[in-house]
């Protein structure tokens, strides 16, 4: 695979840097906690590149720990999202919710 | 699957991601940005089965069962009141396989690592084991497993100075030596790190200090998608990174904490003076029957919840009781602390679980100037939250949080399971105030007394 050259990795990183900050500028408090819940869960996508590790592992203690970092990473995404679609979902069919 | 095809998958994946956040940030849309978010995951983690050669296929997908087994029921059946240390938790576990992938990276690319790559492999180590020790100790501190004052040993500053030093030290050493051996040490050294660095925080500030970590993960994230070449990564992390960081100061802002404060509080923390002079002095205690009668005659109150009443599960009570108090044409409404509850906007997720029409949520900024014609102020399992002490006290661990000033209410109850502080751990004035009437007992059982006796009147 052809390497990111610095100047892309720099300007993926600051465009994203920007985006992230816009996205969430205005957000009521009580969004908060479900906004830093799906957020953590987004940051499991860390499941990838355990899943790349783990493909060229080649010694024991790579498989072992990159086996481990599956489990964690899978339990970081997939419980994330799922602990936070439960807060969501009692706001569900509040009408006249935003004030 | 070509390197074009592939990378442009991910690229939509971190579109997803940024719809995600965007929706999340707004009620109406908040629960279909989370589902946008596990979608794109979804997709981000299914296509790398379909690019390029992948072995231990049996590993990796029994290892996903077992992360699936564990966290699907935990994320299902945790109730709504513990909810906030399993995101910590959730968060930690991230860290902590940031850190692991980069080790492993690490051990993979041996002496063909370029100087770049072995900083960001470094920084990703340090960073993950931080968040992960870090948010184990926020975990700990939540489920009340161990103390939630802030723990301060004499020399404490000294030792979290050296620790980071020794971080930074073996830092260097891995980038010059390079070798697994300073890698493991320096993982050892960032584990200790994040405890020393999250013992001094005192519990009201955990949640800034959790959300803080959850941006650190994100950072961890993007480090080593650049280890990886992966611009999916690079973008996932740094959209958590920046987002989260955000996300810390105003959540730091709506409890009026300083950052700085809060995340060095480490270095300028003194043993809290705990001798309570002020145990002894008589409060005013009522029966339900007090209460209810009070009540009767109100024209607005005020219901001011706190984690107490989650707690003791006591949603669905206090309900009956505001429909009772409406139907003898009482005007309610319940007070909102922005951070009522472990986190901010916790606590209206546990009401609308009890079906509280949003419409009766106020939020401080609405129900404090109505303080002042409000008759009666039912403060049920709440303490820090109106505390006078945050204004009255400078120095006090919760000094310059803005309150609900319950106490310009003619008259005001606590609903206490005892005189225990509040998970501040600081002594409430209020409750000694002449006006104040404490009703002492678990919150579900005081008001379903409180509840019985009203209908009786």
């Amino acid at each position: 695979m052809e390497a990111l050259t610095p100047i892309a990795v720099i300007s993926i990183f600051t465009l994203s840097v920007f985006v992230g900050f816009e996205v969430v500028s205005k957000v009521s408090s009580t969004l908060h906690t479900p906004l830093m819940s799906g957020a953590n869960a987004i940051h499991g996508v860390i499941l990838v590149g355990a899943i790349i590790v783990c493909s060229h592992a080649s010694t024991t203690l790579e498989l072992t720990l990159s086996v481990i970092a599956i489990i964690l990473a899978t339990i970081n995404m997939i419980g994330g999202f799922v602990v936070t679609d439960r807060m969501l979902e009692m706001f569900k069919g509040k009408k006249g919710g935003d004030k | 699957m070509s390197d074009f095809v592939y990378d442009l998958i991910g690229l939509t994946a971190g579109v997803f991601f940024i719809l995600a956040l965007k929706g999340l940030s707004h009620p109406r849309t908040a629960r279909r940005g989370n589902l946008l978010g596990a979608f794109g995951a979804g997709v981000a983690t299914i296509v790398v089965f379909f690019h390029g050669e992948l072995n231990n296929i049996w590993w990796i997908l029994g290892s996903i069962a077992v992360g699936t087994v564990v966290g699907v029921p935990a994320a299902r059946k945790v109730q709504m009141t513990q909810m906030p240390q399993l995101v910590a938790l959730f968060n930690g576990v991230g860290g902590g396989a940031a850190a692991l992938v980069a080790i492993v990276e690490y051990q993979n690319l041996g002496d063909k690592a370029t100087t770049a790559e072995v900083i960001f492999t470094v920084f990703t180590v340090v960073v993950g084991c931080v968040s992960f020790s870090g948010s184990i100790i926020t975990f700990l501190k939540l489920q009340e497993l161990m103390t939630t004052r802030p723990v301060v040993f004499p020399g404490g500053r000294f030792v979290i100075a050296a620790t980071l030093a020794a971080v930074l030290g073996s830092s260097v050493w891995v980038v010059i030596e390079l070798g697994t051996t300073p890698l493991l040490v320096l993982a050892g050294l960032s584990l200790a790190f994040g405890i020393l660095f999250v013992l001094p925080v005192g519990g009201a500030d955990v949640p800034i200090v959790i959300s803080l970590l959850n941006a650190f993960t994100g950072l961890t994230v993007a480090a080593s998608g650049y280890v990886l070449q992966s611009t999916l990564l690079i973008i996932a992390g740094t959209l958590v990174g920046a987002s989260g960081t955000i996300l810390t100061r105003l959540m730091a802002e709506a409890m009026g904490r300083s950052l700085f404060g809060t995340l060095f509080g480490a270095f300028t923390a003194k043993p809290q003076d705990t001798s309570g002079a002020a145990e002894d002095r008589p409060v005013r205690s009522g029966s339900p029957d007090d209460v209810a009668i009070l009540l009767n005659y109100a024209r607005r109150v005020v219901i001011v919840p706190g984690f107490g009443l989650a707690v003791a599960q006591a949603q669905h009570t206090v309900r009956e009781l505001a429909d009772l108090m409406i139907s003898k044409g009482i005007d309610v409404a319940y007070g909102i602390h922005p951070v009522a509850g472990r986190m901010p906007g916790h606590m209206n997720v546990l009401l609308a679980e009890a079906n509280v029409p949003y419409d009766q949520l106020a939020e401080m900024d609405e129900v404090n100037p109505t303080f002042g014609q409000t008759d009666v102020a039912i403060v049920i399992g709440a303490n820090d939250v109106v505390n006078p002490a945050a204004k009255t006290t400078p120095g006090c661990p919760i000094y310059g949080m803005p309150i609900l000033e319950v106490s310009n209410a003619s008259n005001v109850i606590f609903l206490k399971r005892s005189m225990r502080p509040g998970f501040a751990g600081i002594e409430n004035e209020l409750l000694y105030d002449p006006k104040t009437m404490l009703l002492f007992g678990d919150a579900k059982a005081s008001l379903t007394k409180v509840v019985s006796a009203l209908k009786a009147l």
